[in-house]
């Protein structure tokens, strides 16, 4: 498809500007040559090229609203539109973020249930919902971490990550100076208690958790791993992106974390947009309260406030208050779900996805065989082996079923990872036919393994060249 | 509200295929002592009808103003229809991160074409398919800069918005880095002469904004000079992102990174986020910069597609030694930053002028006022301070009449007392003005 | 199938090789082996002429599509040449990882270092066990 920039065509344009209805004063006078530019290279396109160049694109891209999406770890749940439509309120769209705090009463209303709902939920003393996405909640949590200890007068220098950990908790860590220590799972996929044991002493800050862990399975040994870390003074943090896995059975802060990050735009299904917005809320115990970023609400005799007045506090993480828009999303999730209605989505979202590990068992080797929470990691290694075809090619040649394939080669523990997370708003319908199309695919790996390997057939572009596209990086459009 | 689609009788089918008679079988691993039977302070469920109800008179308890005059990082501008239309297509807001190339054309596409505004708008060679806001582009820049020249002192400019300035010292705290703030001069901008004394062997960077905090232009070019020949980088900011259809490009001036915040190009006040954090940089640094990247390249028929390229510099691949953690971005923003710049074209160049008169006039006006006076001497854009007797009285009065008022200074400013940063956009009418100055007069 | 590991060289665990230049100098680069499992390489990051670096620290970075990682050092020197190259054209570390594929050009620092690397013939038995 032609780029924006192929379809301009000078003297087009999809938007006029006013006349002014003010004296006219001239850029020369008001602001001075030498501040000016020159030449202003935008597209130039009637409105109609403009709808029908994005409509176009629109129709290149899948969402949860075109199809099944059991990307794993992610959590693509469907979006309720009620949400958007809330979110699309002008009270809530229309506000500046500098508004006197007497003229935001309901925005600092549904910030402070929004926070009291989340500690109510994950068991903690209070939560921040200022962090822009997961992995900068991560960040904001470790920086807490770190400050606890300055506090303390304590110098630990490290933190212990599972092997099977996403990306970011590392690099969350290394951003705040912490010496990343990697952590063995277990045959059974848990946390090797006795290497856990061995790494953690008094120089460790904390173990990061995600729980239940990449491969979907709830930590088993938590309460002894808890304690293994609290001994030595540590915190245990806890990444919440697998919390569609217990929400409503059971709260981390029960169980002994100190800080859990979330992202309400898996599990508190507001849509990923392409790639973000996100909003990544960090929760966190009573020892920590006093380093949560500011500002944050107080409640005084004239209603709700924002304060920056917290000594402790690590200092802000981004501009305004957080996604606030992202935030009344999932403030409508849950009051639409209720109490009853999250703990209802949390066994249907693990009930599918035992479903599907159940039915696609006796085709794909299923490297840890347990009851597993919202996901179920397969791989590929059988299909590498008697077929020569790949995980990537299986997760190609779901795309000409319809699906968006699962996460692969995530998490880097399992070979030829396959992650399926089916989430809860699927039907049984919605699963067979995804395990059926998955079971065909297995046959083919056997009969045609070529036709994996040329998949997808039926896309705008075939596979894309991603060694020229790195080799010769070209990510701004020159003229030829 | 339930939108899980299981009937009871879908339940009990797949329950017998995984072989459990009860669902809290499959919760088996979490300890009986830790299982909840409730969530106290959770709200029982409601309809859709209720849920809308329920928000609509939240969001009412918000007071909208009639006019607004305050800026300060966020700026309410027109947008046009077709920004909320093309946004509002499931097929980009309900997906995910564009891992499946081959499905994701679209956002891939969109996104390639938003770095190449970027990049020609702030006359830099690459940009980045975005931060989570401003701020963060800066400190994430600045974390760059001292991580690259292995340097571990940041100097910013006063002028810089104060927020930002919060968000760089709790990221350079983080990583172990020094900050150190250099005033500005009667003008407005920073203080070269004391910028100058401060730049040694240990500073990474100096970060600036044009316009400023102030509204004030910067005069980027002997900045740039400075700075390199001191061997650190110059980190280049802007706050309304609209003045960028008229004022010379810093990547033109020798800035090393354009950091900014792209709210203005189609993306709402929504209170303060999401925002959209825009970053470009010279191609030299194209293997360092932090977060996604689209690149263009070919599939095996030599058809053109896009795909997300030079992953090797992020986390899921670097892990601990990756320069950044961002995972998540803000790709509806920039969507929607590159359809309304797509909108506008070069007609963005008159939407500034149109920004630069209301300004203007707005200035003169209240300078009418006996007791008003400017606080800074240079140009500005869309924005300006003034000295007035009374600062908290005048914004109470416009308050009275519905008015979001202009930015009390004094507030991040203690020197600055009785200062007010005032803005006007687009969006202020001449009828607008004579209003406000008929009632503070 | 890998190429056959030169004789003319000694070899290092972390599968790079070294060739005494005989001058007080040893060119470096990775072997074939390596560039097979890296796959297509994308990027070389080269050292600065005149980095001083010790036996078994990185001395520079390979990039594929989906990996990174380190090229160490197998002896201890100063870089006195990079194989400039490789900035334009990286395919050269897996059309040619033993000729136009080198990567640095060291001054020796601890010549006898070389004495405690593999010999063609241990490499290949070090690869064969990792295969298996």
């Amino acid at each position: 498809m032609e780029l924006i920039f192929e379809k301009s065509k000078p003297g087009r344009c999809a938007v006029t500007v006013p006349q002014s209805d003010v004296p006219e004063v001239t850029l020369h006078e008001a602001i001075g040559n030498k501040y000016l530019r020159t030449e202003l290279d935008l597209p130039e396109v009637a409105e109609i090229d403009l709808i029908r160049h994005y409509t176009n694109l629109s129709r290149r891209n899948f969402g949860v609203d075109l199809g099944f999406y059991p990307l794993g770890s992610c959590t693509m749940k469907y979006n309720p539109k009620a949400n958007e439509n809330a979110a699309a309120l002008p009270g809530f769209t229309g506000l500046h973020p500098y508004a006197d705090d007497d003229a935001a009463q309901g925005n600092l209303q549904l910030l402070d249930e929004m926070q009291r709902y989340l500690c109510n939920i994950f068991g903690m003393a209070a939560f921040t919902l200022q962090p822009a996405a997961g992995a900068h909640g991560e960040l904001t949590g470790v920086m807490m971490i770190k400050k606890y200890f300055e506090k303390k007068g304590e110098k630990r220098r490290r933190i212990i990550i599972p092997d099977a950990a996403h990306g970011t908790n590392p690099a969350s860590s290394a951003l705040c100076g912490f010496e990343v220590v990697t952590l063995r799972s277990n045959p059974d996929g848990g946390v090797d208690i006795n290497h856990l044991r061995s790494l953690m002493t008094r120089d460790v800050a904390a173990l990061m958790l995600t729980n239940p862990n990449t491969l979907g399975f709830f930590e088993r040994n938590i309460e002894e791993v808890a304690r293994i870390i609290h001994a030595q003074g540590g915190l245990l943090y806890g990444d919440g992106a697998n919390s569609n896995a217990f929400l409503g059975i059971a709260r981390p802060g029960d169980i002994g974390f100190d800080v859990i990050q979330l992202n309400l735009h898996k599990t508190f299904s507001t849509p990923h947009g392409g790639g973000g917005p996100g909003s990544g809320p960090v929760g966190v115990s009573k020892a920590l309260v006093d380093f949560l970023p500011i500002p944050r609400i107080v409640h005084t005799g004239k209603g709700f406030q924002w304060s920056g007045d917290f000594p402790d506090t690590i200092g802000r993480v981004r501009t305004f208050y957080g996604n606030f828009n992202v935030i009344v999303k999932a403030y409508t999730y849950i009051r639409s779900l209720g109490a009853h209605g999250l703990r209802h989505a949390t066994e249907m979202a693990v009930l599918n996805a035992n479903y599907v590990k159940e039915k696609l068992k006796p085709h794909f080797d299923l490297p840890y065989d347990r009851v597993c929470m919202h996901e179920c990691v397969f791989s590929g290694s059988r299909q590498v082996a008697e077929n020569g075809v790949h995980t990537t090619d299986i997760a190609k040649r779901l795309i000409d079923f319809g699906y968006h394939p699962p996460t692969i080669y995530f998490p880097l523990i399992v070979p030829e990872a396959i992650m399926i997370e089916p989430t809860e708003t699927e039907s049984r319908e919605t699963l067979d036919a995804f395990c059926e199309a998955m079971i065909i695919i297995a046959g083919e790996a056997k009969a045609n393994p070529q036709k994996l390997k040329d998949a997808p057939l039926t896309t705008p572009v075939c596979r894309l060249d991603e060694v020229l596209a790195a080799r010769k990086p070209d990510v701004c459009w020159k003229r030829a | 509200m339930d939108y899980t689609p299981h009937t009871s009788e879908d339940i009990v089918r797949m329950k017998a295929e995984i072989g459990i008679g009860d669902l809290e079988e499959l919760f088996a691993d979490i300890p009986q002592k830790f299982r909840l039977n409730s969530l106290p302070e959770i709200p029982g469920a409601i309809s859709e009808q209720e849920t809308t109800a329920l928000l609509s008179s939240i969001s009412e308890k918000n007071k909208l103003p009639s006019l607004t005059l305050t800026g300060a990082g966020a700026y309410r501008h027109f947008i046009p229809a077709v920004v909320g239309h093309m946004v509002n297509r499931a097929e980009f807001y309900t997906a995910y991160t564009p891992y499946q190339a081959e499905i994701s054309q679209g956002i891939l596409q969109a996104i390639y074409e938003y770095q190449t505004m970027i990049a020609r708008l702030t006359g830099m060679e690459v940009a980045n398919a975005s931060m989570y806001d401003g701020a963060t582009a800066m400190a994430e820049a600045a974390i760059l800069a001292a991580k690259t020249l292995a340097r571990p002192r940041i100097l910013f400019a006063r002028s810089v918005h104060p927020e930002y300035r919060s968000v760089v010292r709790t990221y350079a705290w983080a990583n172990g880095y020094d900050v150190c703030e250099i005033p500005y001069q009667r003008s407005g901008q920073i203080d070269p002469d004391i910028l100058k004394q401060e730049l040694s062997d240990n500073v990474a960077a100096v970060l600036v904004q044009s316009p400023n905090f102030f509204g004030v232009i910067e005069d980027i070019a002997p900045l740039a000079d400075a700075v390199h020949e001191s061997g650190a980088l110059l980190i280049a900011g802007f706050t309304d992102g609209t003045a960028l259809g008229i004022l010379k490009p810093a990547g033109e001036a020798g800035a090393d990174f354009v950091v900014g915040e792209g709210q203005s190009f189609g993306n709402p006040l929504n209170y303060g986020g999401p925002y959209l954090g825009i970053f470009a940089a010279r191609e030299k640094f194209l293997r360092r910069i932090p977060g996604r990247l689209v690149g263009a390249t070919v599939d095996k028929n030599g058809r053109r597609g896009f795909v997300l390229t030079l992953q090797t510099r992020e986390q899921h691949i670097r892990r601990e030694k990756a320069t950044s953690n961002i995972c998540s971005n803000e790709a509806l923003c920039a969507l929607a930053a590159g359809v309304y710049l797509a909108a506008l074209g070069p007609n963005l160049a008159k939407l500034a002028v149109l920004n630069v008169q209301k300004t203007q006039y707005l200035k003169k006006q209240l300078l009418c006022i006996p007791g008003w006076e400017e606080v800074f001497s240079a140009p500005v854009y869309n924005e300006f301070a003034l000295r007035c007797p009374n600062p908290r009285v005048i914004n109470e009065k416009l308050k009275k009449e519905g008015i979001s008022g202009a930015y009390e200074m004094q507030k991040d400013y203690p020197e600055l007392e009785n200062s007010l940063l005032f803005c006007a956009t687009e969006l202020v009418s001449k009828n607008d003005i004579d209003r406000v100055i008929a009632i503070l007069k | 199938m890998s190429k056959p590991n030169p004789q003319d060289r000694k070899y290092s665990r972390d599968h790079e090789w070294a060739r005494d230049e005989n001058d007080g100098t040893a060119t470096i680069g990775i072997t074939d082996y390596a560039q097979e499992m890296l796959t297509d390489i994308v990027f070389v990051e080269l050292p600065p002429v005149g980095k001083k670096v010790a036996q078994g620290a990185p001395v520079a970075v390979v990039e594929s599509v989906k990996s990174v990682s380190d090229v160490y050092s197998p002896v201890s020197g100063e870089v006195i040449a990079v194989n400039s190259q490789l900035e334009d054209d990286p395919a050269l570390v897996n059309q040619d990882a033993f000729g136009d594929g080198w990567i640095v050009r060291m001054r020796l620092e601890k010549p006898a270092e070389f004495g405690a690397l593999l010999d063609a013939a241990a490499y290949e038995l070090l690869i064969s066990e990792e295969k298996h």
